[in-house]
């Protein structure tokens, strides 16, 4: 059977493989928005007085950036590897709910741009500037985005925004778990389940439980701000440190959402590079899950300032450092896994071990700031931006490479090339040591966060002209690895089923996979099947008909639903919330109508 | 000396990693840097911070050898036989389970210790100092002794300081590094700091919590002085506002003042009560205006008051577009303040 072409295929496609490239793609374009935000902020801070951008711009830069980031690159980067990866390493057609993936991705692509219009739609507001982007930070702190502080549509389109990915999240958490619980092959127990499957399932559970926190904490900004409402205002008896807290349950979590599915990648990477299994499968699993846990009872230490007590201090400071005993175990068994193995030095591995390395150094600093007396001096400092993106960058951006060199041939069945691969390998490690590592000094030598300027007399231009000058040399290495992209499209060598000897099921079946994934499902007795039994799960041509789902418009018929609501609020036109509920209702009728099978 | 040393001790990972940056980092004086104390509180906050410091730098050490010694022993060589598939080892992962938690143990309770310390309440006899965060700047209220000012505090070295803080609108974090780290600022809360100042000085600070357009230019300044120069500050506030005397431009300034749209949000004692902006009593007795980030000298002041928002993005202050004589006229009066 011969997979369907040409655009309509893809707007209506449920193959998890597709939208997995979907999200691929459209995230990796977010990313690269959020670098030129990233350039923007560093060229206004290269010098001290800056003048490239106006304050205003600067604010609604710094919190574009990390919310571009954070929820419309780093996230979606991670599902788009759930979505092309989980269900071939556990052996299925499809996930379980191919539409909801779909509608996923279309709330998910919808919700992106409808906080990026931001940018361009002043004028519809008569702001006086092209740009009512929001402004509040990612972390975006009640009460200054109460209706009294922050007066435009800046706010509104964040937290209506967030309110939309939020439920792409949540859907696709369920079906990652639904997933990976029901679809496995017959052999597939939990225990041999690969650990890139196991942090999918274990970040899937955080988005379900995390998701509606935020949800609940955006519910109220949004009552305080159209409906007059006080949850966050002290004139209504409300707090504002309420929003803290809860933005911090949901903020912690995320933060653990965000490196899971990397160190599950890094996790498939060495094994497979030092050819070896991984030192301790249980341990590793068993401390992601832990680290899950134990990220629920930490958020406090994001508020050492904010005056708790010395009662509530000391305990959040204490559950903070316990977090770092299952994080060095995992940092552990995968030196052990190098430890004795045959080592080649591929990009994907490159990659890995770069996350290991800069992960180290973003968990010490973190350890410091887990001390809340020493936090006061480095809490809104540089020193902590430091650290998020020693963790975020050194750590989940890293992984993410390692994954995309490690499954780019399985993707497209094309290797991408090693040279480019080395050299933007090299040039991101140096340039974000340049970029990131002065600026633990540029926050201990006194600079706050979220300034859009600074004083020469500070003592501190020069590391910022550093810092900036690594950015660019970041950039430089995204370029190379655009190159790689469009160079490998015709020049690529061709990958074959299993260019690395990896261990587990996705290597199995062609590369790029039928639209099937495997001709027969295979079974499995072991948790490195392309190793032990290679002859048990290997593929013969399909022996007859093999059902898979058909495309469907309505997913993005009810998820287009989403953001006109918001629309309909930000605007004030009451008609357009009938027209908004109208969309997604039908939407949603006629895809739980729409036939099974075609 | 010492502190040199101790500021090179901590570049080292630096020097490890670029040695280029370290320098770097080393050079210049830092007027708001976190590693040189001049506090009780600071030293605390400091001297903890040194010996977890110590401990990051050993694991970093250790770990990072370990990886960097696998990646280079165990690289592939060709022809070699696939490696033994070791799959785990039992007390291997106890050990490096337990190991951190010693580590954490060897931080965990100095942490705690100094949380307790430094959070005790105000000892009896301590200078109360009110500090209220505005966007942006700061207001001080000494309630026992019957002083308002504004961005530059002044306190007297060697005494126990108990600032009482809280927030006029949104949330602020007031932060000298050198003195008395930081705390948030509140609205509806009265957060606390307690310390005392060792070492004479001006002080610089600003505010770190994310507070809206002029976050940036939200500083402050601490002067710590000798009682006798404390005391005779503290008389300087205390006295009525300078009284311009007849017929000078300052007389003309005062006059304009007092029928411009100045009154609406000032306070100069005697002759108006706005409550907006900072108490311009005593103006000229400050070193900076506008949240300490000009200097208070005539040509930043008539910039200031003709044209506050350019100046400072998102000013309350409007552009008062006065004429040359009057706003000339203004700013000398101000000027005058001592």
């Amino acid at each position: 059977m011969t997979e369907p072409t040409g655009l309509k295929s893809w707007i209506t496609t449920v193959d998890h493989k597709r939208i997995g490239k979907l999200y691929f793609w459209t995230a990796f374009c977010f990313f690269l928005v959020g670098g030129i935000e990233a350039l923007l902020i560093r060229s206004q801070l290269a010098q001290p007085n800056g003048h490239i951008v106006d304050a205003r711009t600067y604010n609604e830069l710094f919190t574009m950036h990390g919310t571009t980031m954070i929820f419309l690159a780093l996230m979606p980067l991670s599902v788009a590897f759930f979505n092309f990866i989980v269900p071939l390493q556990i052996g299925a057609r499809d996930v379980a709910f191919p539409r909801l993936n779909a509608f996923s991705y279309w709330v998910f692509l919808l919700g992106g741009i409808f906080m990026n219009l931001s940018w361009f739609v002043g004028p519809l507001f008569h702001a006086g500037r092209m740009s009512v982007a929001p402004n509040g930070g990612w972390f975006g702190y009640a009460n200054l985005t109460e209706r009294q502080y922050s007066i435009g549509p800046n706010i509104d389109f964040w937290l209506l925004g967030l309110q939309i990915l939020g439920v792409s999240s949540l859907a696709g958490g369920f079906n990652f778990v639904i997933t990976i619980l029901n679809l496995r092959a017959p052999g597939m127990k939990m225990m041999r389940l690969p650990v890139f499957t196991w942090m999918t399932l274990v970040t899937s559970f955080l988005l379900i439980t995390a998701f509606p926190v935020i949800t609940v904490a955006l519910a109220f900004l949004m009552f305080d701000r159209f409906f007059g409402t006080h949850f966050y205002e002290l004139s209504g008896g409300g707090d504002p440190v309420l929003w803290q807290h809860l933005f911090w349950i949901f903020g912690h979590p995320e933060v653990y959402i965000l490196i899971l599915p990397a160190m599950g990648a890094v996790s498939e990477i060495l094994p497979t590079f030092s050819r070896k299994p991984l030192f301790g499968y249980t341990v590793v699993v068993y401390s992601g899950i832990l680290i899950a846990f134990m990220g629920w009872g930490v958020w406090s230490h994001h508020m050492f300032s904010v005056g708790l007590g010395p009662i509530a201090d000391a305990v959040f400071s204490s559950t903070t450092m316990l977090i770092a005993i299952p994080t060095g175990v995992k940092i552990f068994n995968w030196i052990a896994t190098l430890w004795g193995g045959q080592i080649r030095f591929d990009t994907p591995l490159l990659f890995a071990v770069g996350f290991i390395a800069m992960f180290i150094i973003g968990g010490l600093s973190g350890v410091t700031h887990a001390s809340p007396p020493a936090d006061l001096q480095q809490t809104d400092t540089y020193y902590v931006v430091a650290h998020i993106h020693y963790v975020l960058f050194g750590g989940t951006v890293f992984g993410l490479f390692a994954g995309m060199y490690y499954w780019w041939p399985k993707m497209t069945g094309r290797l991408l090339s090693e040279t480019l691969g080395k050299t933007h390998f090299w040039l991101m490690l140096i340039g974000m040591n340049l970029a990131f590592f002065p600026m633990h000094f540029i926050g201990l030598l006194g600079m706050p966060r979220r300034v859009y300027t600074y004083s020469p007399d500070l003592g501190v231009s020069d590391l910022n002209l550093v810092s900036t000058i690594g950015a660019f040399l970041i950039a430089v290495s995204m370029l190379i690895f655009i190159w790689n992209i469009i160079r490998t499209r015709t020049k690529g060598k061709i990958a074959g089923d299993n260019p690395w000897q990896g261990a587990t099921l996705e290597w199995a079946t062609s590369s790029p996979p039928a639209v099937y994934n495997f001709a027969q499902i295979p079974t499995v007795h072991s948790r490195l099947p392309l190793w032990n039994e290679p002859e048990s799960v290997a593929q013969r041509a399909p022996s007859g008909h093999i059902h898979v789902p058909d495309g469907s418009w309505w997913p993005l018929v009810a998820a287009s639903g989403l953001p006109l609501l918001a629309t309909s609020l930000i605007s004030g036109q009451l008609w357009l919330a009938f027209v908004a509920a109208a969309v997604l209702l039908v939407g949603i009728f006629k895809w739980g109508f729409e036939p099974f099978e075609v | 000396m010492h502190r040199h040393y101790r500021l090179i001790q901590r570049c080292l990972p630096g020097l490890l990693l670029l040695g280029l940056l370290a320098v770097g980092a080393c050079a210049g004086p830092f007027p708001q840097t976190t590693l040189h104390p001049k506090s009780d509180l600071g030293f605390a906050i400091d001297h903890l911070f040194t010996g977890i410091f110590a401990w990051a730098t050993a694991v970093f050490v250790v770990v990072e050898g370990l990886l960097v010694y696998a990646l280079i022993r165990f690289r592939a060589k060709p022809g070699a036989p696939v490696p033994h598939p070791t799959h785990g080892h039992t007390a291997l992962e106890i050990t490096w389970t337990l190991a951190p938690v010693l580590i954490l143990v060897m931080v965990a309770v100095p942490t705690i210790r100094t949380i307790f310390a430094t959070q005790a309440p105000a000892p009896a006899g301590s200078l109360k100092v009110e500090v209220i965060g505005h966007q942006w700047w700061w207001e001080y209220r000494y309630p026992d002794l019957g002083v308002v000012t504004a961005n530059e505090l002044h306190i007297p070295v060697g005494k126990t300081i108990a600032l009482d803080m809280t927030s006029n609108d949104v949330i602020h974090s007031f932060w000298i590094p050198a003195i008395a780290a930081k705390r948030d600022v509140v609205p509806g809360h009265v957060n606390h700091i307690v310390f005392k100042a060792d070492t004479l000085g001006e002080y610089m600070g600003q505010c770190a919590e994310f507070c809206g357009d002029s976050h940036a230019n939200m500083r402050l300044r601490a002067f710590v002085e000798t009682d006798s120069a404390f005391n005779a500050w503290v008389a300087n506030q205390k006295q009525p506002p300078v009284d311009p005397k007849p017929n000078t431009i300052q007389a003309t300034g005062k006059d304009d003042f007092a029928h411009g749209a100045c009154i609406a949000c000032h306070t100069i004692q005697g002759v108006s009560a706005g409550m907006i902006g900072p108490n311009l009593t005593h103006l000229a007795s400050r070193t900076t205006i506008a949240g300490a980030t000009f200097p208070d000298d005539s040509i930043d002041l008539i910039q200031w008051v003709n044209h506050a928002p350019s100046r400072k993005p998102g000013a309350v202050m409007m552009d008062m577009n006065l004429p040359q004589a009057n706003l000339q006229a203004i700013v000398a009066y101000l000027m005058s303040l001592k």
